[in-house]
């Protein structure tokens, strides 16, 4: 575990050090600004809840752009650079190396997704929501983060060029956001997300329920699990790379 | 197998059985390894050992295998067939253990350009289970090692590609380790950096185990006591520079300046190459073409000191011998000579 704060506290060191993190971030919360007040509350009256609704739709995409993102950040960069060479070298288990990377990423995303927190507390102006449903949407917000980022992680352990990394990182996002229109397709008549192949979509199935203010187990343990399955990959990859 | 016994190692772990008696006593030890990469071998039935304190030059062409060698000895590869051991850990079932004792130097310094040279020294020392005092009792002398007392607290981005090269060096002795591996330490550097990252070189032997790796002919025979040379994947010769003088290049080379005075006009350079070639210990003759006075450069290869008999040789031909002169056979002619043999 000390390793792993290790890798972690130099990586999150690195994210407020270097312009990039704070360029994504800037980008993400300039977007989240404009659709709040032109999309969310938008030129008409309108319900708070749905001020809300709106707001956490359109973050939850922002949000997965940001992880995408950031995914050139985590192992590709560190073998871009010929980083990866010190962390392998030394006695530090690939496991740690892959949970060090991610749990860096994982606080900057969070703290990216929380700058955001006075865009729907400006709700309260002129209307009222739920504390609850805010927090809610902001674990909502904060969980495909994390599911973003432990699928970055895995998709660049497999490439050696960030920009690669990203490709990979959003095609990957992609094919399980995919699977929700292919079970509404292939079966018109019962809803996607109640499909086998539509509990793989973490935006359409998951985090929509987080958006309408409802934590249920079910979608925390999809999203505990595609972080669990990619970080476990992530690290097989690293250590098979002994094998090339 | 032989002579192999189970022993205690430092943290409760055991050591796998050694490879011979002798082989207890070494720093490394490769055991018929071959690492392919697809189909191509880049390393080839590899065998050698090296013994604790030793500073061994790993010499050879680019494509030689090298820096193969260097990755499967830092635990970054495993060898396709073979074992390699380093003091006794087996690099496949007990890296971790293996990555305690090294220090390793890649061809490019691992080195995260946005901090300083302290804040990643001391990052690379607590990677390597250092605590905070043990690393702050340490790092006066690495910085002085290394020369980088005057720039600890600038970041590694603003120096230059010689002092990042230090940094390198440092972040892989902040430890102490018992083996420090630098993969071409001096590629990309200039000339001056060239000549202090020697001294530096020089200064860390006797405080470790060292192989470098360089195709640079002239720098391994001045900062190694070992040498080993390596083509296509295999080790075609080792020993010091003297050994391997001795035992390929003998007395090496002897030139000669003369000036043809033979009856037969045309065909006297034939007739004289042929008394030279004649000669017992000559293998090559390498004559040149006459200048505009009408002389002309020969270079004689063979063994044995034979300048008495080329002396001999040129006079009794009654050519005129302006020049004579041995030359001492260097790394670079036994390196060619090894090359062309292994490719033959």
């Amino acid at each position: 575990m000390k390793n792993v704060v290790l890798i972690a506290g130099r990586e999150l060191s690195s994210y407020l050090k270097t312009p990039s993190g704070y360029v994504i971030a800037g980008v993400m919360l300039f977007f989240q600004g404009l659709v709040f007040n032109g999309y969310a509350v938008g030129d008409q009256p309108t319900l708070s809840t749905e001020v809300l609704l709106r707001f956490l739709e359109v973050s939850g995409g922002l949000t997965i752009v940001t992880g995408v993102l950031f995914s050139m950040r985590l192992l590709a960069e560190e073998k871009a650079s010929g980083t990866m060479t010190l962390l392998f070298t030394s006695p530090v288990h690939e496991g740690e190396i892959v949970l060090g990377k991610y749990l860096a990423s994982l606080a900057f995303i969070a703290l990216v997704v929380l700058a955001s927190l006075y865009l729907p507390a400006l709700i309260f102006v002129n209307g009222k929501v739920s504390y609850g449903h805010i927090a809610s949407g902001y674990l909502g917000l904060f969980l495909l983060g994390a599911s973003t980022l432990a699928v970055g992680t895995f998709a660049s352990s497999l490439v050696k060029h960030p920009f690669l990394a990203v490709l990979l990182t959003g095609g990957f996002v992609a094919i399980l956001e995919a699977t929700f229109w292919v079970a509404r397709i292939s079966d018109p008549s019962t809803p996607a997300s109640s499909t086998i192949l539509g509990t793989f979509a973490p935006y359409y199935t998951h985090f929509r329920n987080f958006r309408n203010g409802i934590v249920q187990l079910s979608d925390l343990a999809f999203f505990a699990g595609i972080i669990y399955v990619s970080l476990l990959a992530s690290t097989r990859v690293l250590k098979s790379q002994r094998w090339r | 197998m032989q002579g192999g016994t189970e022993e205690s190692a430092p943290g409760g772990l055991t050591r796998l059985p050694a490879l011979t008696t002798a082989v207890e006593h070494s720093m490394i030890v490769l055991d018929k390894v071959t690492k392919y990469y697809g189909s191509h071998p880049a390393v080839h039935d590899l065998s050698f050992e090296i013994e604790e304190g030793e500073c061994i030059g790993f010499l050879g062409l680019n494509g030689a295998g090298k820096t193969t060698t260097l990755r499967m000895l830092s635990c970054l590869l495993l060898p396709t067939s073979g074992r390699v051991t380093v003091k006794g850990f087996d690099a496949e079932e007990q890296a971790h253990e293996i990555r305690k004792l090294i220090g390793f130097l890649p061809d490019r310094p691992p080195v995260y350009p946005e901090m300083t040279v302290k804040a990643f020294l001391v990052f690379a020392g607590k990677l390597r289970n250092m605590d905070r005092a043990a690393i702050d009792r340490r790092l006066p002398k690495v910085l002085d090692d290394c020369g980088l007392g005057h720039v600890i607290d600038e970041p590694i981005q603003n120096l230059s590609h010689g002092y990042q090269q230090r940094v390198g060096i440092a972040q892989a002795i902040i430890h102490d380790p018992a083996l420090l591996i630098l993969d071409e330490p001096i590629q990309g550097l200039d000339p001056v950096q060239i000549v202090e990252m020697r001294n530096m070189i020089r200064g860390l032997r006797g405080q470790h185990t060292i192989l470098l790796s360089t195709h640079i002919l002239s720098e391994i025979a001045q900062t190694s006591d070992r040498i080993l040379m390596l083509h296509e994947g295999r080790i075609t010769a080792q020993g010091s520079e003297e050994e391997l003088a001795a035992r390929f290049g003998a007395d090496g080379r002897v030139r000669i300046d003369l000036e043809l005075r033979v009856a037969g006009g045309a065909g006297a350079a034939e007739t004289v190459q042929a008394a030279l070639g004649a000669i017992g210990g000559v293998d090559e003759v390498d004559f040149g073409s006459a200048d505009d006075a009408g002389v002309v450069q020969v270079t004689l290869r063979g063994r044995g000191d034979v300048r008495e008999a080329v002396a001999r040789c040129v006079v009794e031909g009654g050519s005129g011998l302006l020049r004579l002169e041995q030359k001492e056979s260097g790394l670079e002619d036994i390196f060619v000579q090894l090359s062309k043999e292994a490719e033959a």
